[in-house]
C-alpha cells in the first residue's frame, strides 16, 4: 500500500504496542503530528520537551515497557537532551522520536536544525538518523528493540521532514529484528557460576549486593530464593529498592552514602561480596581504595563493560540476572551462618528501631515524618516518583519499599526536576495506582510547568512538596564542608498553593506532624491532581552520611546531644 | 600500569555513516587515548575493517573490548596483540635533495628496500611500507637530508594462518574483561 513516512511512524509505533506517546509538536514533526490523528495512541502535551523525555522514563520504569516521547528538531530535540541522559545512566527503555529538518538541508545550518544524533550519541544506547521513508520501520524496530533488551537504554530516531512526507509503497515487516553487532543475549559459561557457588559456599561473611538489575531482569523471584537459600544478608543501591523486600528478614536496607550504617559496615567487614545487577557507583563504594578491602567480589551483570570497571572482581559473570540466579541457586549450599547474622544484627543494635512514629512530638515536622506517613497511611502501595536531594534520600530511607517499580528516581544521574513528569508518566502506565510525587521545593520548580499538563489531561495524581526553603542537600554540604556559608541555597519561593489553584488543582499545606494523615487521605480522596505544600523543618539533614572521598564506614553521624528524631544509623 | 603495551585491535563493523565517529567517540569518552587508527573495505561487502592501535596494559585492553562490542555497529573485536600478526604501516616521506647528496640518499633508500615515486631536481617522494619500528628508523635516517613533508597510514595489522574470522551473527559474543574466562 501507499504510505507517508509519518504514517509508516504511527504504524510501526501501533505494532510495537505503543499507547502513549509524550510530545511537542513543531515545524520539522509537523507531518507526523498530523497523520498521529488517524491512530489509535493518546498523545500527551508536555509542557517542556524535558518533562516528554522523563515522562517516558517513568512510564517504563513503572511499567517495564518502552516509553516514548516525541519532538521537533533543533531546540526541541536538545531539550530532551536531560531526560535522555538520565535514562541512559539509569538503564531506562525508552524511544524518542524527533523531527529533523529536511534531507536536503541537512549540514547548512537550517532553521531550527541541531546535529542531534551527534549531540545524544554519548548519551543513547544506539541512534539513528533517517532520510528515506524506506528506513523508517526498520529504524523504529531496531530502536525499540536495543531500548528494551540487554541492558536497556534509550535510542533515539532522528527523521528528516521530508521523509515523513514522502509517499511510498510499503507493507509492514514481518520479519524478526536482525543486527549482526548486536548480541544483547549473553550467558554465563557454567565453569563461572561453578566457581562463584564455591565462593560462596566458602565464604564466611558474606554480603549480597543488590541492584537495578534485579527488577530489570524480572528477578525477583530468583533474587529472593537465591538470598534465602545461601542465607546471606542483602544491601541495596538506590534503584535496587523494591527489588527485594524491606521486609524480609535479610534484607538489611540501603547501602551508600546515605545507606544504613551497618550495611556499609557489614561490606567492609565481609569476606564475600555478591554484586548483583549493580554497578560499584561512587555514591555506593566510597573510597575506592579501602573499599570491602578484606572481600573476594562476584560481579554478576548484563553488561560487559561493568565487570572490572570500578572495582576489580574474582569472578565476573555476564548475563541475564533473572537467569544466571535461577541457575546458580541449586549450585549453592544452604547454610546457617548464624555468626554473621548475629554480627549484622548486633551493628544493627537499636538504631534498627526507627518507628519515628512513636516518637513524641515536638512540635516540629520533619520530613522523615511526612515519608514515614506516606508509606504508611498508603500501605507503601503507592508508586512514589522522587527527585533529587534530601527528600530523595529520606523517600528511600524512610518508605517501605515492598513492591518493584513503585520507587522511581533519578539515580546516576541525579535530575533535579525528574519527580513531577515521571510522576505522570508513571500514572499513565500504572493508570490504576496512587501514585504520589515527592519533591523537594527547589526540584519541583525546575519542571512545575507540568503541572499545566496534569490539569489538560485531567490526571489523578499527588505531589508532595517537602518544603524547606533551601536547597536542602546542597546547603547540608555547605554546613558540612563550606562552613556553613549558605551560597545560593536559600529559597524565596512562590505560593505552591496558589501556584496549583492558578492551574485549576487542589493545593494544601501541612505544617503540624498531627496534620500529616489527614491532608494525605484529603489528597488521595481529592479527584484531579493534588499539591501538597509540606513546610519541614528548614535546615534538617540526611544522616548518616558518607563524605565524598571517605572510607564507606567512615560516616558522619547525627549529633547525640540532638533530637534523634530522624536517626537512621546505628550509633 | 606494569603489563602496558602497545596494542592491536582489528574492529569489523558495518559500513554506515557514522560508525567511525561512534568507535572515535568511544575512545574520547572514556579517555583511552589512541595512537592510531585506520579503516578500510574489507573482502566482505558492508563490512569495514579498522586497526586501532593503542598502549594499554590487559585489564585496559578487555575494556576497550568490551565496549567496542557494546556499539551497536561493531560486528567483531579481535585483540590481535597476543597472536602472531603481520602489521605494516606505510609512509610517504618528502625529502630534498642536490646533486651532491643524491647518490648517497638513493643509497639509504635502497637500504631500506624502500621505493622513490616522484623525482624532481630538488626533492625526491620515498615510499616505505613496513612495520612501525622500521619506519621509524628509516625516517630518522633520512632527517640529516632535510625531510619537507611525511604523511604516515597508521597501521594495518592481519593474524597469521589460513584462517580469518567469519563476520556472521553466530561469532559475536563478548567477552568478559577477566582473562579466565575467555
Amino acid at each position: 500500500m501507499r504510505s507517508k513516512g509519518a504514517q509508516i511512524i504511527w504504524e510501526t509505533l501501533v505494532r510495537e504496542g505503543v499507547e502513549v506517546v509524550f510530545g511537542y509538536p513543531g515545524g520539522a514533526i509537523l507531518p507526523a503530528y498530523d497523520a498521529m490523528l488517524e491512530y489509535p495512541i493518546r498523545h500527551v502535551l508536555v509542557r517542556h520537551e524535558q518533562g516528554a523525555a522523563h515522562m517516558a522514563d517513568g512510564y517504563a520504569r513503572a511499567t517495564g515497557n518502552v516509553g516514548v516521547a516525541m519532538a521537533t528538531s533543533g531546540p526541541g530535540a536538545t531539550n530532551l537532551v536531560t531526560g535522555i541522559a538520565t535514562a541512559m545512566m539509569d538503564s531506562s527503555p525508552m524511544v524518542c522520536i524527533t523531527g529533523q529538518v529536511p534531507g536536503a538541508a541537512i549540514g547548512t545550518d537550517a532553521f531550527q536544525e541541531t546535529d542531534v544524533t551527534g549531540v545524544t550519541l554519548p548519551i543513547t544506547k544506539h541512534n539513528y538518523l533517517v532520510t528515506d521513508p524506506a528506513d523508517i520501520e526498520s529504524a523504529l524496530r531496531e530502536a525499540f528493540y536495543i531500548a528494551r533488551s540487554g541492558r536497556p537504554g534509550p535510542v533515539l530516531v532522528d527523521i528528516s521532514k521530508d521523509a515523513q512526507q514522502k509517499e511510498i509503497e510499503w507493507s509492514p515487516s514481518l520479519e524478526p529484528v536482525r543486527m549482526p553487532g548486536y548480541r544483547p543475549d549473553l550467558t554465563a559459561p557454567a565453569t563461572e557460576l561453578e566457581r562463584a557457588a564455591e565462593m560462596i559456599d566458602q565464604a564466611e561473611r558474606p554480603v549480597i549486593l543488590g541492584g537495578h538489575g534485579i527488577t530489570m531482569s524480572g528477578g525477583m523471584d530468583a533474587f529472593r530464593k537465591f538470598a534465602e537459600k545461601a542465607n546471606i544478608p542483602v544491601g541495596m543501591t538506590l534503584l535496587g529498592l523494591g527489588g527485594f523486600p524491606i521486609d524480609h528478614e535479610l534484607n538489611q536496607g540501603m547501602m551508600g552514602m546515605h545507606g544504613e550504617s551497618w550495611v556499609n559496615q557489614a561490606i567492609q567487614e565481609a569476606d564475600l561480596l555478591i554484586a548483583l545487577g549493580m554497578r560499584f557507583d561512587d555514591r555506593v563504594t566510597g573510597n575506592l581504595k579501602n573499599y570491602a578491602q578484606n572481600a573476594k567480589k562476584i560481579h554478576i551483570d548484563i553488561d560487559p563493560t561493568e565487570i572490572n570497571k570500578n572495582v576489580r572482581v574474582d569472578v565476573g559473570i555476564v548475563g541475564d540476572l533473572n537467569e544466571t540466579l535461577w541457575r546458580l541457586t541449586p549450585m549453592v549450599r544452604s547454610q546457617p551462618r548464624s555468626d554473621w547474622l548475629a554480627r549484622l544484627a548486633d551493628l544493627r543494635g537499636e538504631a534498627s528501631v526507627r518507628d519515628i512514629q512513636r516518637l513524641p512530638d515536638n512540635g516540629h515536622l520533619y520530613a522523615a515524618h511526612v515519608i514515614n506517613d506516606l508509606s504508611h497511611f498508603t500501605g507503601g502501595q503507592a508508586i512514589i516518583a522522587t527527585d533529587v536531594g534530601q527528600h530523595q534520600m529520606w523517600a528511600a530511607q524512610y518508605y517501605a519499599h515492598n513492591i518493584p517499580m513503585h520507587h522511581i528516581t533519578s539515580g546516576g544521574l541525579g535530575t533535579m526536576g525528574f519527580a513531577l513528569p515521571a510522576g505522570i508518566g508513571a500514572k499513565f502506565g500504572q493508570p490504576n495506582k496512587q501514585v504520589w510525587v515527592i519533591a523537594g521545593d527547589g526540584g519541583f520548580q525546575m519542571t512545575a510547568a507540568e503541572l499545566s499538563t496534569c490539569a489538560q489531561e485531567g490526571l489523578d495524581l499527588n505531589i508532595a512538596i517537602i518544603n524547606n526553603n533551601f536547597l536542602g542537600m546542597v546547603r547540608q554540604w555547605q554546613e558540612f564542608f563550606y562552613d556553613k556559608r549558605y551560597s545560593a541555597t536559600p529559597m524565596k519561593n512562590p505560593d505552591f498553593i496558589k501556584l496549583a489553584e492558578a492551574h485549576g488543582l487542589t493545593g494544601l499545606i501541612c505544617e503540624k506532624r498531627e496534620d500529616v494523615e489527614s491532608v494525605i487521605t484529603q489528597a488521595e480522596s481529592t479527584p484531579g491532581t493534588v499539591v501538597v505544600d509540606f513546610h519541614v523543618e528548614q535546615e534538617d539533614t540526611v544522616y548518616p552520611m558518607v563524605p565524598t572521598g571517605n572510607d564507606l564506614h567512615q560516616m558522619i553521624r547525627r549529633p547525640q546531644a540532638e533530637n534523634p528524631l530522624v536517626e537512621t544509623a546505628s550509633d | 600500569m606494569s603489563d602496558s603495551v602497545m596494542r592491536m585491535f582489528a574492529v569489523y563493523v558495518e559500513d554506515k555513516p557514522g560508525v567511525l565517529n561512534r568507535v572515535a567517540s568511544l575512545f574520547r569518552r572514556r579517555g583511552f587515548n589512541i595512537d592510531s587508527l585506520t579503516v578500510g573495505h574489507t573482502h566482505q561487502q558492508g563490512v569495514s575493517r579498522m586497526t586501532i592501535c593503542l598502549e594499554a596494559d590487559h585489564l585496559t585492553a578487555t575494556r576497550i573490548e568490551a565496549n567496542l562490542y557494546k556499539l551497536v555497529n561493531v560486528v567483531r573485536v579481535e585483540d590481535v596483540t597476543p597472536h602472531p600478526s603481520v602489521a605494516r604501516d606505510l609512509a610517504l616521506v618528502k625529502v630534498s635533495t642536490s646533486p651532491e647528496s643524491r647518490s648517497e640518499l638513493l643509497q639509504v633508500v635502497e637500504i631500506y628496500r624502500a621505493q622513490v615515486v616522484d623525482f624532481n631536481p630538488e626533492s625526491i617522494i620515498v615510499e616505505i611500507t613496513g612495520d612501525e619500528g622500521k619506519l621509524d628508523s628509516f625516517i630518522e635516517a633520512l632527517r640529516p637530508y632535510g625531510i619537507i613533508e611525511m604523511v604516515r597510514t597508521g597501521v594495518v595489522a592481519m593474524a597469521r594462518g589460513p584462517h580469518a574470522p567469519q563476520v556472521s551473527p553466530e561469532f559475536v559474543s563478548a567477552r568478559v574483561p577477566e582473562e579466565e574466562s575467555v
